[in-house]
């Protein structure tokens, strides 16, 4: 298995899809060779010592998260229960987290970076545990000497001129790949499984050198990312990878119809794959209600474009001027942080909006218990994972209609995302009327529980066997 | 002997518009999607089934009976946007084989939350269908069926002779609802159980080809009714109307199936069709029917969770009889009317959230996405009409001077 992230270092959704994924796959009794970029810049590098469950805006990660220590990488007895299966490949790769590290004002990586770049090198369907095997302790110390070795892997003929990504983030790429295509040679599995464009050069290579399928998972596209600035040389790795793919999974059919229709892959070779929830989350706990006076309704998530908070913020005007004891919270950093704080103040709001940056862990769970109404107002949303994490902490959900986890979960309030008025009517509703909020509460925190990782892995397992034929 | 006793239920609700919380205007229904789809359903259903009907009374010569119960609401809406279904129904009320039953004007809850708002309801249908048809009913059914021994008790004091409601197993046990009942301690009150099995046959499988008893026929079905000669009188069979041509499309053959009903069940010298007043008159009762708890003829559940099975249901029905009072002692004809459409049953129905992950049967024109959104969108127009009930108290306290 090919990803670019892994928790604890995580920036959004698809490293804790990752995570979910893997502990499923295991648990399912499928070996996992995990190969996993790691941070070689200054501070990143010390993360690995973090021993704090969560960092990710949208996390609520279990107690027991598996930290990809490096004590962990090159000793697999330490490994949690859970992962007996897993073996873990770090990487060289300055990584880059989208909103978690702060990003200097002028890197448009912020976009891209939409999507943790895991990669998951592969997956061996035997049920033996690879967990005692020989760990291969060079495979991140000496990717550069492997490079040569490694012709087919070759980001730069795939990439077109880029634009919007530094020509860091696409060398990381690149050295990525080979340092994959390195580990790949001295290892034995069945199916590649690359997560998102940043693994799928790598997964590319190793498909030719192994003669392997290679399923590719698209928990977002370029065009979820960017909007209609797409990058091209980000499209073309991602339609070479979809295209080179024996099967493609989608996090959902909102996504599917975007690789259908915009990368022109055939439908028969896309699955959908929904994400989930940990099942062993820290659901629900009966904490004491914090008493306030005020309302709050919560976005939690990247300040970005495809985020929508100008969206969020346009609503929250609207129910101000309704209702006055509300407080409108916004968690999460971004590219767009700045100008959402101004445009808060333009509209006369600022002091109803509060942003706390980006929340990590306990202040997650905090942020949760405080509020009234939790809004994805997202533009463009592959598939959201917050929502499922906000029923799980008792706390009932508006969410776009342009999401993937919209189609899946029907305990939602729902609204097109450019619909402020409605937005407002909703959150109005939920504010003044105790019962919808615990209608909403009460049905959706039982529906939450019905997405299990588990059954996210038995559904990849069988895009395995469509792949292998 | 077996008595055919037919009743199908004719019902449209006033559906409310998107009023949102910054709506202000007292304009709550949607006038374009009830015309829609009243026109929809009655040139689907309701015009080629009375036609049907009347075809077959005068057929069989006074043979052929069916009864009606038509809510007041689906009544206004004939009148103002399908006048000829209105007279279709009238040429059907001057064979003098169809009857007319009782039920509440806006086909709503009110027995559940105020008896002198249902009793008002009642009273404003009996005099309606006295109008329209000539007949003053004699015979009550309940919205939805549903039913209790309080309600058995009320309904009785009201003056009518028999009731219809749901043959529930839970309730019945091994009895049979081919028989006649009455409520404990009200032996002159007769009660007629809807036959669900036989029911249900016409108005939910007739067209399931996975049914291991599709395709049915008329031949099929009249031998089934001639199944109960020794074991009871009547066969009640209870539905919506829209089952012909709306539930089960014409393409299903239903229309074939009732044309041809007639004549089969007929073909026995022991069989014929009776209206409910009719089988009151003749036949005695055969015990108590005991009701202790409400029943209703939905879903599987056949209670009342299908209104008041959440918090939204019961917290949006509990502010609108909140409201009666100061609705009533507004004096304004136009709000009382907007204040009792909004009692007309389907909106709690479009809440409910028992069935909504599967998407289920609740979908029958329901205008909206989720319970939720129908909660919200009854909510603010309740907001808004209180603010009316207010506005008009307070010019009215203001103006005996």
């Amino acid at each position: 298995m090919l990803g670019w992230e892994f928790p604890p270092f995580i920036s959004g959704g698809l490293g804790t899809a990752c995570y979910g994924l893997t502990r499923g796959l295991d648990r399912l009794g499928v070996s996992v060779l995990f190969v996993l970029p790691q941070s070689v810049e200054g501070t990143e590098a010390t993360h690995v010592n973090i021993l704090s469950p969560s960092v990710s805006t949208d996390a609520d990660l279990p107690e027991n998260v598996f930290q990809p220590t490096r004590a962990a990488v090159s000793d697999s007895g330490e490994t949690p229960p859970d992962f007996q299966r897993v073996e873990f490949h770090a990487v060289e790769a300055a990584l880059r987290p989208y909103e978690s590290a702060p990003l200097p004002t002028d890197a448009p990586l912020s976009a891209g970076a939409a999507d943790p770049s895991e990669t998951v090198l592969s997956v061996s369907m035997d049920s033996e545990p690879t967990a005692g095997g020989p760990v291969d302790s060079d495979g991140a110390a000496q990717p550069r000497e492997q490079g040569p070795d490694a012709g087919p892997v070759d980001v730069s003929t795939a990439a077109g001129p880029g634009r919007h990504y530094g020509g860091d983030l696409f060398s990381e790429v690149e050295r990525y790949a080979r340092s994959a295509y390195g580990i790949a040679r001295r290892s034995e599995f069945d199916v590649i499984h690359a997560h998102d464009w940043m693994t799928f050069p790598a997964g590319m290579a190793v498909a030719n050198l192994s003669g392997k399928p290679l399923v590719v998972h698209v928990h977002s596209t370029e065009f979820d990312r960017s909007g209609l600035h797409v990058n091209q040389r980000v499209y073309d790795i991602e339609r070479a990878g979809m295209h080179a793919a024996a099967r493609v999974i989608c996090v959902s059919y909102l996504t599917r119809n975007m690789v259908v229709g915009r990368y022109g892959v055939d439908p028969r070779r896309v699955e959908v794959v929904y994400n989930a929830i940990d099942d062993n989350g820290p659901a629900r706990r009966n904490l004491p209600a914090i008493s306030k006076d005020e309302k709050i309704v919560l976005f939690l998530g990247r300040i970005t474009m495809q985020k929508g908070p100008e969206y969020f913020l346009a609503a929250a005007k609207r129910v101000l001027g309704i209702m006055d004891n509300v407080r409108f919270i916004m968690a999460g950093s971004g590219d767009m942080i700045r100008r959402t704080i101004e445009l808060a103040a333009e509209m006369g709001i600022g002091h109803k909006v509060l942003f706390t940056g980006f929340l990590r862990g306990d202040d997650v769970r905090r942020v949760f218990r405080m509020a009234d109404l939790y809004v994805m107002p997202s533009v463009s949303e592959p598939f959201g994972i917050t929502p499922l994490e906000a029923l799980s902490n008792d706390v009932p959900v508006l969410i776009s209609k342009q999401s993937g986890v919209a189609e899946v979960l029907t305990h939602a309030l729902k609204v097109d995302f450019w619909d402020i008025d409605e937005m407002a009517n909703k959150i109005v509703a939920v504010l003044r009327h105790p019962p919808l909020h615990a209608t909403l509460r009460d049905h959706g925190g039982i529906e939450v529980q019905s997405f299990s990782w588990n059954d996210a892995a038995a559904a990849c397992v069988k895009v395995y066997k469509l792949a292998l034929g | 002997m077996a008595s055919v006793c037919f009743y199908f239920q004719v019902h449209q609700p006033f559906r409310l518009r998107r009023y949102s919380v910054f709506d202000s205007d007292a304009r709550y229904f949607d006038d374009n999607a009830n015309r829609e789809i009243l026109q929809k359903v009655g040139h689907k259903c309701y015009l080629p089934a009375n036609g049907m009907l009347l075809d077959q009374i005068e057929r069989h010569q006074g043979r052929y009976r069916v009864a009606f119960s038509l809510t007041g609401v689906v009544l206004d809406q004939f009148e103002r946007y399908m006048p000829e279904v209105l007279d279709s129904f009238k040429r059907l009320a001057a064979t003098g084989c169809v009857e007319f039953l009782s039920e509440t004007y806006h086909h709503s809850l009110s027995f559940l939350y105020s008896e002198r708002e249902f009793i008002a309801q009642v009273e404003l249908h009996r005099r309606r269908i006295k109008d329209l048809f000539g007949q003053t009913p004699t015979v009550f059914r309940n919205t939805e069926l549903i039913y209790n021994n309080d309600l058995a008790r009320r309904v009785s004091a009201m003056g009518f002779k028999a009731i219809l409601c749901e043959g529930a197993d839970r309730l019945l046990g091994y009895r049979s609802p081919t028989y006649l009942y009455h409520p404990p301690g009200l032996s002159g009150l007769k009660l007629l159980l809807k036959n669900y099995r036989l029911s249900d046959d016409i108005a939910f499988r007739f067209g399931d080809r996975g049914w291991k008893e599709w395709p049915l026929t008329a031949d099929k079905f009249a031998k089934w009714i001639n199944q109960i000669h020794g074991n009871g009188y009547v066969v009640n069979l209870f539905m919506d109307y829209e089952t012909f041509g709306e539930h089960q499309w014409s393409e299903t053959g239903i229309f074939d199936f009732m044309h041809h009903l007639p004549e089969q069940v007929l073909a026995h010298a022991d069989n014929d069709f009776q209206t409910p007043s009719q089988c009151a008159e003749r036949y005695g009762t055969d015990g108590e029917y005991d009701v202790p708890y409400m029943i209703s003829w939905a879903d599987t559940e056949r209670d009342l969770s299908a209104w008041l099975g959440n918090a939204m249901q019961s917290n949006a029905l509990h502010e609108l009889y909140r409201l009666e009072e100061s609705v009533k002692g507004a004096d304004d004809p136009e709000l009382l009317e907007d204040w009792r459409r909004l009692q007309t049953s389907d909106h709690f129905y479009y809440m409910c959230t028992k069935y909504f992950a599967d998407g289920d049967v609740h979908k029958y024109f329901n205008p909206y996405d989720s319970p939720y959104d129908s909660y919200i969108n009854f909510m603010n127009v309740l907001d808004n009409l209180r603010t009316r009930t207010r506005v008009t108290t307070d010019e009215e306290s203001v103006a005996p001077a």
